[in-house]
């Protein structure tokens, strides 16, 4: 069985503050980690694989400094990594972001299986995996919180609907999008991170040209969405403290509440 | 689009070998060439002092799109049973379709439909764009691709509108990969620049700390996800009634790859802390699940659902699909009583489009009285039961 995990290394979030002058994120100071859900996919991966045997490769899209979300993946226990950077990839939205993705697996041209987490904290789209199964014409499952069933031939996966869920078929290669439902999460090995941070690690480094891709069909100049302007919500809200003691408080409370036909 | 290399101008200096980030350049009996390693990114061109590199690579354009209109909305039914997220894209797709002075159509797949069509044309769906099929009676990614995409290439329509619920999320990010159009997710805010007519889709990003507002330029229709419960519903029956358009459907279970096994349906999965109009979310300061109860006595009271932060939840004090906030539900309900939460970003990012905040914490320093219309600096073991008991005597 190989594998192919698609991770995405993305801001910690719940740290992001914004600059009360400028409304900017703060990005400076801000870890970056692998993105909670594609964590749930390696797992994935790593159990289908003790099962079935075979091997995992990580593949990452991002900066140079993305190889560290490779290394922690390796250490994990994925087998092999690989780094998709490069100056003209920046700015991709999901269209060129699948496009690239798609191009990197093509040259790898031996899967049966992929995994993605549902979606990344950062962008919050759930569209690369779609997008990116549609680009190889292989079948999709989307919103994975369990595996029923899986041979070198098939899975049976269950899908989260908004009513219970769904028990999907359908025969490989193909790809997941998994939410955290489906596993706990295991921690690194200390040895194996170590060994993926030396110079020997198995993480290759591709651009573009290993990808054999033009710098117009990628990155912002791939793109055919693009963001015009950004601000921070801000939502005027009374902002009364009420005072008093608690009789006090939940009295005014409860007339202004009436006040404004709330109960 | 290509870049090369006149040859009778190089002079084999090797500045462009130098450049090239791609190793795309080798310098072959004194002269430049460049391999198939070259992206045409144009980092070379500048570096020439004897202009020998030239290209064809121009400047992207905004094609002419002036032969594409109307507004589309995808209607998704459920056993027969239209999402109400269909009548929300109905009202904010009657806005956008008069802005524009263009039709709204709604696009409806299934294998029985027909009472789905009234309601359709009731909230403002002028024409109906309708494929019956067995293979069509379930959700399926790659039949309702297949499907869409035909009736999209065919119509040719400016705006198409899919809500961002599991199975627009899974439908859409397909259809526009086959449609080789752009697709922007979980849109809040539709409108139309005045200037170029452009859909002007917004939405929050970096869990909600930021919102952005994008277009989509080069490509047509204009896809969105709309986020569930933001849009309003509209009634506006169009006076001619609708118009239907009945296409047939060949499909195969070969090409469409996936097969549902089962359905199951789970009671848990019926909280719907979208609809809810009040909500009460306990905290850490909850610290039991004996302190939850008193919180479920003055949801039940005032016909609400309870919610739990991240901590209450990770505590055991609320279930998983109760969870409000980044990592779990957005809500908008009309009131929403904060209990015991200091109010993290995570938290407060999914409550704002909450009519009216209270907060009720010990520790007037919470951030969470920041976005409250109301607080009270108090213990919530005893202001919540207190506040239950006042309500019951009114």
């Amino acid at each position: 069985m190989e594998t192919i995990v698609m991770i995405k290394q993305v801001p910690d979030t719940t740290e992001i503050r914004i600059d009360p002058s400028t409304g900017n994120l703060i990005r400076e100071g801000i870890e970056s980690i692998i993105n909670p859900d594609d964590r749930h996919a390696i797992e994935a991966a790593l159990q289908i694989k003790e099962k079935l045997g075979g091997s995992i490769i990580a593949i990452c899209m991002g900066p140079s400094q993305a190889i560290d979300a490779i290394s922690e993946a390796l250490g994990f226990g994925v087998d092999r990594g690989i780094l998709l950077t490069d100056k003209c990839f920046a700015g991709a939205d999901t269209w060129a972001t699948s496009f690239t993705l798609g191009r990197a697996v093509e040259k790898i041209n031996n899967y049966d299986l992929i995994i993605c987490g549902q979606q990344a904290i950062d962008g919050d789209t759930a569209q690369v995996g779609p997008q990116l199964a549609e680009y190889l014409h292989i079948p999709q499952i989307t919103y994975v919180k369990g595996i029923k069933e899986i041979t070198e031939k098939k899975i049976v996966a269950k899908r989260l609907v908004e009513s219970g869920y769904e028990i999907i078929g359908c025969g490989l290669p193909a790809l997941l999008t998994v939410v955290r439902e489906l596993n706990k999460t295991r921690f690194p090995r200390f040895d194996w991170l170590i060994d993926a941070c030396n110079k020997r690690a198995p993480i290759e480094i591709w651009n573009a040209a290993d990808l054999g891709v033009k710098a117009y069909q990628v990155g912002l100049q791939g793109s055919f969405t693009n963001v015009i302007s950004t601000y921070t919500p801000t939502f005027k809200r009374r902002g009364e403290i009420l005072e008093g003691d608690s009789q006090r408080m939940v009295e005014d409370l409860l007339t202004r509440l009436e006040e404004n036909h709330l109960v | 689009m290509s870049i090369w290399i006149k040859h009778e101008l190089c002079s084999g200096c090797g500045a462009c070998v130098k450049v090239c980030p791609y190793a795309a350049v080798e310098i072959i009996d004194t002269k430049a060439c460049i391999n198939e390693r070259c992206t045409e990114c144009g980092v070379c061109l500048t570096s020439c002092k004897e202009k020998a590199i030239l290209t064809d690579v121009t400047e992207k354009t905004v094609p002419d799109f002036s032969d594409r209109k109307g507004v589309w909305v995808f209607a998704e039914q459920r056993d027969g049973i239209l999402n109400r997220v269909t009548f929300e894209l109905l009202g904010i797709g009657q806005l956008l379709a008069k802005e524009l002075n263009q039709e709204l159509s709604a696009i409806v797949l299934g294998s029985k439909i027909d009472k789905l069509i009234d309601p359709l044309a009731e909230f403002g769906a002028e024409n109906i764009y309708i494929a019956i099929h067995p293979s069509l009676n379930d959700y399926r990614t790659i039949a309702y691709t297949s499907v869409i995409s035909k009736l999209v290439r065919e119509y040719k329509p400016n705006i198409l509108l899919i809500g961002a619920t599991h199975t627009g999320r899974d439908l859409a990010p397909r259809l526009s990969r086959r449609l080789g159009v752009g697709l922007t997710a979980d849109c809040t805010e539709l409108s139309i620049d005045p200037e170029h007519g452009d859909l002007l889709q917004t939405r929050p990003a970096f869990g909600g700390n930021l919102m952005a507002t994008i277009i989509n330029r080069y490509s047509r229709p204009q896809m969105a996800t709309v986020r569930p419960g933001v849009m309003q519903q509209i009634k506006g029956k169009s006076p001619n009634g609708p118009r239907k358009i009945i296409k047939s459907v060949s499909l195969s279970e070969k090409e469409i790859m996936t097969r549902i096994l089962e359905v199951v349906k789970e009671e848990r999965q019926k909280v719907n802390l979208n609809e809810a109009k009040v909500i009460i979310t306990g905290g850490r300061g909850v610290g039991s699940l004996e302190g939850m109860k008193k919180l479920e006595a003055l949801a039940d009271l005032l016909g609400g659902e309870v919610g739990g932060t991240r901590v209450a939840v990770e505590e055991g004090w609320v279930t998983v699909e109760r969870q409000i906030g980044q990592t779990g539900q957005t809500v908008r309900p009309d009131l929403y009583f904060a209990c015991g939460i200091s109010g993290a970003i995570q938290h407060r990012a999914g409550i704002l489009g909450s009519k009216y905040i209270i907060a009720i914490n010990k520790d007037p320093m919470a951030p969470i009285f920041q976005v409250a219309d109301w607080g009270i600096v108090g213990d919530i073991h005893e202001v919540v039961p207190l506040l239950t008991e006042k309500l019951q005597q009114r």
